[in-house]
């Protein structure tokens, strides 16, 4: 154990009705290698033993790749730090005696579920309205060398791919917009010859969807580039625009 | 009688899938309609079942606990899937990864099983390619491959250091897909807590919904586990943090039987633990063993010297320096499997000389390859005299742009830079080749309910060889099952609807509820997360890289004596009816709590060492082979199968026969 102390802020809430509230944590023996999970992993060991209940938050893989984990910390998403999630977030990255503030994502589209734990169920009926390609599973398709990609539009496919969907740039978007999220999906499939032929139909049904959800505008203010845990470049944002804008256009 | 029919069809092997596909029984299309299935779990398995089966027009629901089917722990996957396309042209072909795969696993995996595996491995790359999953390419626009350990030809297809989820995101695309069709009907935050059989038939389970707490009956036809594999039995894993035993284990209690629960894979390359907060454990791919070489000081004062922090790896000369998988197997060097350089690893440093403060690293360093890379690239560019400071900057951009988000995420939990320092790493638990026993259809002992993806015990014998757990699961889900599944529901076309207003529902629901309510009550004084420490502290000194009679059968003691702690003195808060995620957590370890002593139990009753099981007591003494695992075809050519018989020290044992009729039986070598 290492001995940092900090006091926690974190966020409270039974329930999706309940009003919530911040709570504090004083906390020591902090060691500077723990994880910022892992340090609230010691924090609820501590809260179960005294029979008081633990704080509830989404985390999985632990390796920043899953989506999972979320956390508003300091005002940040996934906390401060490019390009990481917040279970890649370690402590040697704050100093003794700090004070953490705690939140969960804040999102009309993101009830929370308790304490910092929400609901992201949004974004996978994004995903159902058309971030796919409509190919059933067969033994006979085309080689997967018939019909070769440049390496600069699969490196770009590739390059929005990795979006983890855990819904950072939603959180830090003062408009809660979902841009990036959809854009992620509608750009990487369009970049690629197999997912061209249903490309305008794609990018309709995702955007209206979206807004379904209740999402708020993109105004290109740029905060989920710059929080966003994979580095998802704005420039994916233009593409939706424009793959939106030809579809409508030549919308029958 | 033993239930152990592991039907493979007739015939030579390369026939086999072929005429099995062309004979067995298939659903009507309208009569699919008439079908449910329940799939658990939507990891590259699931989520492949799932969407192809309700692309054939079963109705299907699946269940995964995560919030999402998209975070199914496949998505960590980094180094990529193997496929025999030969686009190499380096002489590979189905035969041959069919006998890699065999020989990896040591000669304990089913031949027929493993062939197929090989046979539907190039239709997955097809498949995921027409999905949009974005492969590497070369600048002609073609696919991409790498090598991986314990083979010679380059058949690994990738996706940076991100094959795993561009492959599961393939996955989830179509499964939502047919969610948007209403075809899947999507059950996330839901736990499986029981498989319910019925006139001896799988028809349903029983899920807890995450947020409400509410226990909920589903009943189906078919009933598919893809739970993913066990590894977290020692606490301490590469898995995330919510993967379990929970459904192949209650599942294991209603009948179906246990295959080779001993078999762990240690991967040789992870970040060494840190301190006793350490929640899990981070891999960095197999694929850096193509380009990292690995290594310990030769003179065992130069170890000291490192871990006391007087000196650094780079202070040790080219001469001191023992790479030792070099040294010891010439022929595939730092390419060995990952059993055999995890083994080699904890040798080193049993004998002192590991390269961090526990004295548990080794040093994977790439200067070499910068340098050679660096060279290379000088000459593309004509840069004629280039500076060692130019090589080393020009090859650093190459080896970034091949593993960067791997060195990222190094420097993240390490806080140094691993372009300048040498990674320092050390075998963790990552992978579990036993799991539920199924027949070639993946059907478990249990009619009705099958068995896919790491759950199953079925493709990887006693080793897993690296981007092979990719293949099985997408085999499995996309190209076997949605066949062999439809000659089982054959006979289900006129049941109608399955009613879970049963007393076999009723009973099940209660053994649920029962089980919640005691962990409730129970207000004892420690939390979940101690006694899984404690277990998986057990599981890793007695039943990890290497194990002896002697421990075993402490371990199976100390692990009888953590389970009765367990259920005297856990303390689980809050209510049954709420999101309760300690309450989660003890009802997985419980179920560990069991599975631990079963492997320890198979660990024991194997006398011999095989891929990851490796028994000190039964090693090459002598000759060129010295140290070296040793089998004992005789005796032990079997898939060991664990009957439950209502408590994890009484299981009952039986033996799937293991016939090799395409590669032969030999020892080994890699050397």
């Amino acid at each position: 154990m290492g001995n940092m102390k900090l006091n926690l802020k974190i966020w409270r809430q039974a329930g999706p009705n309940d009003k919530g509230q911040m709570k504090d944590y004083p906390v020591s023996n902090v060691s500077e290698d723990m994880s910022f999970l892992e340090m609230l992993d010691v924090l609820n060991d501590d809260i179960v033993r005294k029979g008081e209940d633990p704080i509830a938050f989404d985390h999985d893989c632990r390796e920043g790749i899953c989506g999972s984990c979320s956390l508003f910390i300091n005002g940040e998403a996934h906390g401060p730090g490019k390009g990481i999630t917040t279970c890649q977030l370690h402590m040697r990255r704050f100093k003794d005696g700090d004070t953490i503030h705690v939140e969960p994502w804040r999102s009309a589209a993101f009830p929370v579920i308790k304490d910092l734990a929400t609901n992201r169920g949004a974004f996978d009926r994004i995903q159902a309205a058309g971030g796919f390609v409509s190919v059933n599973t067969s033994g006979n398709l085309v080689d997967g060398n018939a019909v070769p990609i440049p390496k600069d539009d699969a490196d770009k496919a590739f390059d929005a791919a990795t979006c983890i969907g855990c819904g950072a740039c939603v959180a830090s978007c003062p408009n809660g917009s979902a841009m990036l999220f959809t854009a992620a999906k509608v750009s990487q499939l369009s970049l690629l010859p197999q997912g061209k032929p249903e490309r305008k139909r794609r990018a309709l049904a995702m955007v209206e969807q979206m807004d379904k959800e209740g999402f708020g505008n993109c105004s290109a203010i740029g905060a989920c580039e710059v929080e966003c845990p994979k580095n998802i470049s704005l420039e994916h944002i233009a593409r939706l625009n424009r793959e939106y804008l030809a579809a409508t256009v030549t919308k029958e | 009688m033993s239930k152990l029919d592991s039907k493979i069809p007739p015939g030579p092997i390369d026939k086999k899938w072929t005429d099995h596909k062309g004979h067995i029984r298939i659903v009507a299309p309208a009569n699919k309609r008439r079908i449910d299935i329940i799939v658990v779990g939507t990891g590259l398995a699931g989520g492949a079942a799932a969407a192809s089966l309700a692309e054939m027009g079963y109705n299907v629901k699946a269940f995964c606990f995560q919030d999402s089917a998209r975070r199914a722990h496949s998505i960590a996957a980094q180094g990529g899937i193997n496929a025999a396309k030969n686009y190499q042209n380096d002489g590979d072909s189905t035969y041959r990864l069919f006998y890699d795969t065999v020989k990896g696993g040591d000669y304990r995996a089913r031949e027929a099983n493993v062939y197929r595996l090989a046979e539907v491995s190039a239709n997955i790359i097809d498949q995921c390619v027409a999905q949009g999953v974005p492969f590497a390419r070369d600048y002609g626009g073609l696919l991409d491959n790498r090598s991986f350990g314990g083979v010679q030809v380059s058949r690994t297809f990738y996706a940076r250091g991100q094959t795993g989820q561009q492959l599961l995101l393939g996955a989830y695309s179509a499964l939502m897909r047919q969610v948007g069709k209403g075809a899947v009907q999507m059950f996330d935050r839901h736990e499986m807590l029981d498989v319910v059989v019925v006139d001896g038939k799988a028809r349903g389970i029983i899920a807890r919904n995450l947020i409400t707490g509410e226990i909920e009956r589903h009943g189906a036809h078919a009933v598919l586990l893809c739970t993913g594999g066990y590894g977290n039995v020692f606490f301490l894993s590469t898995n995330a943090m919510g993967s379990n035993v929970t459904a192949a284990w209650k599942a294991h209690k209603r009948g179906a039987y246990f295959g080779n629960p001993c078999y762990t894979q240690i991967h040789p390359t992870c970040i060494p633990v840190s301190g006793t907060h350490q929640s899990k454990l981070t891999l960095m791919s197999e694929s850096l063993r193509n380009d990292g070489r690995i290594w310990v000081p030769k003179n065992i004062e130069d170890a000291k010297a490192i871990r006391d922090g007087k000196k650094k790896g780079s202070d040790i000369a080219e001469g001191d320096r023992d790479y030792y998988l070099e040294r010891r197997y010439p022929a595939f060097g730092n390419l060995v499997p990952r059993d055999v350089a995890s083994r080699a690893a904890k040798e080193r440093c049993d004998a002192g000389y590991g390269v961090n403060k526990t004295g548990e690293a080794v040093y994977l360093d790439f200067s070499a390859a910068i340098e050679r890379y660096g060279k290379l690239e000088a000459n593309v560019k004509k840069i004629e005299n280039a500076s060692q400071e130019q090589v080393r900057e020009l090859g650093t951009s190459v080896v970034s742009e091949k593993y960067g988000n791997l060195f990222e995420m190094y420097e993240n939990i390490v806080g140094e830079d691993p372009y300048k320092h040498a990674m320092k790493i050390y075998p963790a638990v990552h992978y579990t080749m036993g799991g539920l026993w199924v027949d070639y259809n993946l059907q478990t002992t249990v009619p009705g309910l099958f068995c896919l993806g790491e759950a199953n015990f079925s493709d990887h014998g006693a080793n897993r060889l690296g981007a092979s757990a990719l293949m099985q699961g997408l085999a499995d889900g996309y190209f076997v099952i949605p066949y062999t599944v439809g000659d089982y529901l054959a006979d289900d076309i006129r049941t109608g609807p399955i009613k879970t207003n049963t007393p076999e529902f009723d009973a099940a629901e209660k053994d649920v509820k029962d089980r919640i309510n005691h962990f409730l009550n129970n207000k004892g004084t420690k939390p979940v997360d101690d006694f899984h420490r404690r277990l998986g502290k057990v599981m890793w000194d007695k039943c990890g890289m290497a194990r002896n009679a002697q421990g075993l059968q402490e371990a199976i003691m100390e692990i009888r004596q953590i389970r009765e702690e367990f259920y005297r003195d856990v303390r689980v808060p809050g209510k049954a009816g709420e999101f309760n995620q300690e309450l989660e957590k003890a009802g997985r370890v419980a179920d560990f709590l069991e599975l631990g002593e079963l492997m320890c139990v198979d660990a024991l009753h194997r006398n011999e060492s095989c891929g990851g099981h490796f028994r000190e007591e039964f090693a090459e003494t002598d000759g060129p082979q010295q140290g070296e695992a040793k089998r004992d075809d005789t005796n032990y050519a079997y898939v060991a199968a664990w009957e439950w018989m209502g408590d994890a020290g009484k299981a009952n044992l039986h033996k799937e026969a293991l016939e090799f009729n395409e590669v032969k039986l030999t020892q080994r070598s890699y050397k």
